[in-house]
């Protein structure tokens, strides 16, 4: 389908951001506010505010997978997974102006101190170049952009310097029925800090409860992508969507155009001073290895053989039941409490985890009302035998490093342009695994003590990825260990850097976004820095 | 319970379709619509699919088409599967679906098989049934306030119930 939108490349532009998720979003906000000239290259479409509520409908619907909502296309967004364990990717990211965080939950949080000094202060893993107070500033200016509610309640969090932007949301009802049992077995609760408005933030609306939070919030309350990159072209940026970059071209030392698709079967070259890559976790790397050439046989940003290795996510545990009774679940679609508290007892046998107390347990009745060969009365009966007292946990595990946990090529598919389809290989490692099993036991205690009945548990067995790619492009001091510097720059390009939780060395169990975006506010940082130098 | 203007609209917005409400709007297109067919055969279906315990089916479901009206693509899905059921209808009962009692109305669901099948909606013709008919009526009730409430959740997903509920208790 080809459109009358204009795809050809700007001229004589500054900046070329590739991706326009978070990290892109921020950084082309960024450099356009300086004055640059900016161009933002999307693979994906730019999607109708309008449609949002079309889109619930999906969400709701069983005719329609979740990779449906945002327009998933199965030959576009083709891969292979070969490790250990399947990765479900196109559950794990949605592709368009916006990125991923279309599709997000928004929790949002710091790494903790010694997230950044794994291999000092754990024995494991491996240490950033740069610490927490280095990336602190960034965390508190990443805050007021993505919009963040949180409170000053937890204990166990890193130091901070200001309040939250918004209060924090206040707990559920099932929060105070966990708390009691916390209480009693010495477990603190605290708030979560969330990526979305409980109260107006940024022209966008307050939280209304729809509920759908993840895959779609029709409201605009939850912080996604779009938000930066429409900013980004309010102050002049170029946002160019369905324009696939399939290779970047170089000379030994620098990049000179991304060479893009575009719908009409076109191909063009964007050129600029700097390049900033921001696709993600396991696209990042997919670009710079299809950039390959006779200079640089192994991939772009490769010679220390390391892009696409390491690949991280973290690793989800839970368990919950029944009790007896109701437990008013399924109202909103995000989380209000969590603990912290045994995440810095973390060494080289037990990985830093963090317990979630879910908002939305068991079934919501629509869904459920959607599904079945019954209806009329013998449906609202099973409606109200099935929803209502449900409880339960999550919890998200950090996973080491590892080289032979991967995103490579499989040549042997390709995609819609006759690219080799990224191959993840994921590989999860005993520590994380053993530590799954810990957090099991926890949650096994808090719901025994609040009298619930057992129904489910994933442990290391059933465990799956919470949709965070780290790793494959991994941040260091030395070129020969590692892809890009402290200042976010490959150490073979000097106009090429990476925005993206690609960049962790170590991952944390924190979901990494607002991470994500005190880089991508760091890298921009550099990328001035670079061109302010260069005058 | 009652099933109000309020939970029409509310099920309306929560799929993106207006709300309005204001008067009888007429669908885009060349095609004509027929669109009291359509409305009777909602009506006679949603008495089928709908507890015992909800009144105020008509208009509610009246309302809920007229919004739906404004997408061509799902009216002329929606006119297939009304043709479905009133050509199994005519077969064994000689008559229209919405003509028929609610207990031969089921039967004609199931003969369809829409009690069976998931919905799909350029799927078979038991599973476009499914979705055009049966879900959609379905996901009308329980995505609204009344609907919610009759299970025990007064701000069911795809409605924007605020954010009150979920912090009270049962009792409150
Ligand atoms: C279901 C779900 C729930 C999540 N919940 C949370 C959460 O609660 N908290 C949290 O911190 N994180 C969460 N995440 C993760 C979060 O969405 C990502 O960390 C974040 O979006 C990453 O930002 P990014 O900009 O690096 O990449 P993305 O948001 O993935 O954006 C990358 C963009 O680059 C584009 N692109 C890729 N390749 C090319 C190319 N060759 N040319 C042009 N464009 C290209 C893509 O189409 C995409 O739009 C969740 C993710 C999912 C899927
Ligand atoms: S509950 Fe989620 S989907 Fe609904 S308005 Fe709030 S943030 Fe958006």
């Amino acid at each position: 389908m080809t459109d009358d939108v204009d795809r050809t490349p700007v001229e004589d532009a500054d900046v070329c951001v590739i991706g326009a998720g978070p990290a892109g979003g921020i950084v082309a906000d960024r450099l356009a506010g300086a004055g640059r000239e900016v161009v933002v290259l999307e693979a994906g479409p730019r999607f109708d505010p309008d449609d949002r509520l079309a889109r619930q409908e999906r969400a709701i619907r069983p005719a329609y997978d979740r990779p449906d909502v945002w327009d998933g296309d199965p030959e576009r967004d083709a891969y292979e997974s070969t490790g250990e364990r399947f990765y479900p990717l196109n559950h794990a990211r949605a592709r368009g102006v916006g990125g991923s965080t279309l599709h997000w939950q928004g929790m949002v949080m710091r790494l903790h101190e010694d997230d950044f000094a794994s291999e000092s202060a754990r024995g494991v893993g491996a240490d950033w170049p740069i610490d927490y107070a280095d990336l602190r500033p960034y965390y508190a200016a990443a805050e007021r952009e993505l919009g963040v509610a949180g409170a000053d309640d937890n204990p166990f969090a890193p130091p901070r310097e200001e309040p939250h932007p918004m209060p924090a949301f206040p707990p559920s009802y099932s929060d105070s029925l966990f708390a009691e049992a916390c209480d009693d077995l010495e477990i603190a609760m605290h708030s979560v800090p969330n990526a979305r408005n409980s109260e107006g933030y940024d022209d966008r609306s307050a939280c209304v409860g729809y509920g759908t939070c993840q895959p779609v919030c029709p409201s605009g309350a939850k912080y996604d992508a779009t938000v930066h990159v429409e900013r980004a072209e309010r102050k002049g940026a170029t946002v160019i969507d369905r324009a696939p970059v399939q290779r970047l071209e170089h000379g030994p030392d620098a990049l000179e155009a991304a060479v893009y698709a575009t719908p009409d079967g076109d191909r063009y070259r964007q050129s600029a001073d700097a390049f900033v890559i921001a696709c993600g976790g396991v696209e990042t790397p997919r670009l710079l290895l299809l950039s390959e050439s006779s200079h640089y046989p192994d991939g772009l940003a490769n010679s220390s053989g390391l892009v696409g290795r390491y690949f991280m996510d973290h690793l989800f545990a839970g368990t919950g039941g029944v009790l007896d009774e109701p437990t008013r679940q399924n109202h909103v679609g995000f989380l209000t409490s969590e603990s912290h508290q045994f995440y810095d007892e973390a060494d080289a046998e037990q990985a830093p985890f963090k317990l979630e107390f879910f908002n939305y347990d068991g079934p919501s009745p629509v869904e459920l009302a959607l599904t079945g060969d019954d209806w009329g009365d013998d449906l609202l009966a099973r409606l109200r035998s099935d929803y209502g007292t449900h409880i339960g946990m999550g919890g998200l595990v950090e996973q080491l490093p590892r080289e032979d946990s991967y995103v490579g090529l499989d040549p042997s598919t390709t995609d819609d342009h006759g690219n080799p389809v990224p191959d993840v290989h994921w590989t999860v490692g005993d520590r994380a695994l053993e530590t799954i099993e810990r957090v099991n036991e926890i949650q096994e205690r808090i719901l025994d003590e609040l009298g619930a009945e057992i129904t489910w548990q994933v442990g290391p067995e059933g465990t799956g990825p919470a949709y965070h790619h780290m790793g494959t492009t991994r941040m260091g001091s030395e070129p020969t260990e590692s892809v890009v510097g402290p200042d976010l720059r490959t150490h073979d390009l000097e106009n090429c850097w990476i925005a993206s939780s690609s960049v962790f060395p170590t991952g944390g169990a924190m979901n990494p976004t607002l991470t994500i975006a005190a880089l991508a506010l760091k890298a921009a940082d550099h990328v001035e820095s670079a061109f302010r130098k260069a005058v | 319970m009652e099933l109000t203007r309020r939970d029409a609209v509310a099920a309306l917005s929560a799929l993106g379709l207006g709300g309005t409400l204001a008067g009888c709007v007429a669908p885009p297109g060349s095609e004509p619509v027929d669109t009291d067919r359509l409305r009777e055969t909602l009506v006679a279906a949603a008495e089928v699919v709908y507890p015992s315990e909800v009144s105020g089916i008509e208009p509610f479901v009246t309302a809920f088409l007229e919004g739906r009206l404004a997408d061509r693509a799902h009216v002329a899905g929606l006119e297939e599967a009304v043709a479905e059921l009133d050509g199994n209808a005519r077969v064994w009962y000689d008559a229209e679906f919405a003509a028929l009692s609610v207990g031969d109305r089921e039967q004609v669901l199931r003969n369809v098989g829409a009690d069976d099948a998931d919905e799909d909606p350029s799927g078979t013709a038991s599973e476009r049934v499914r979705y055009y008919v049966v879900n959609d009526l379905l996901l009308a009730l329980y995505a609204s306030p009344t609907g919610g409430e009759l299970v025990g959740l007064e701000n069911p997903q795809g409605h924007a119930g605020g954010i009150g509920t979920y912090q009270r208790g049962p009792n409150a």
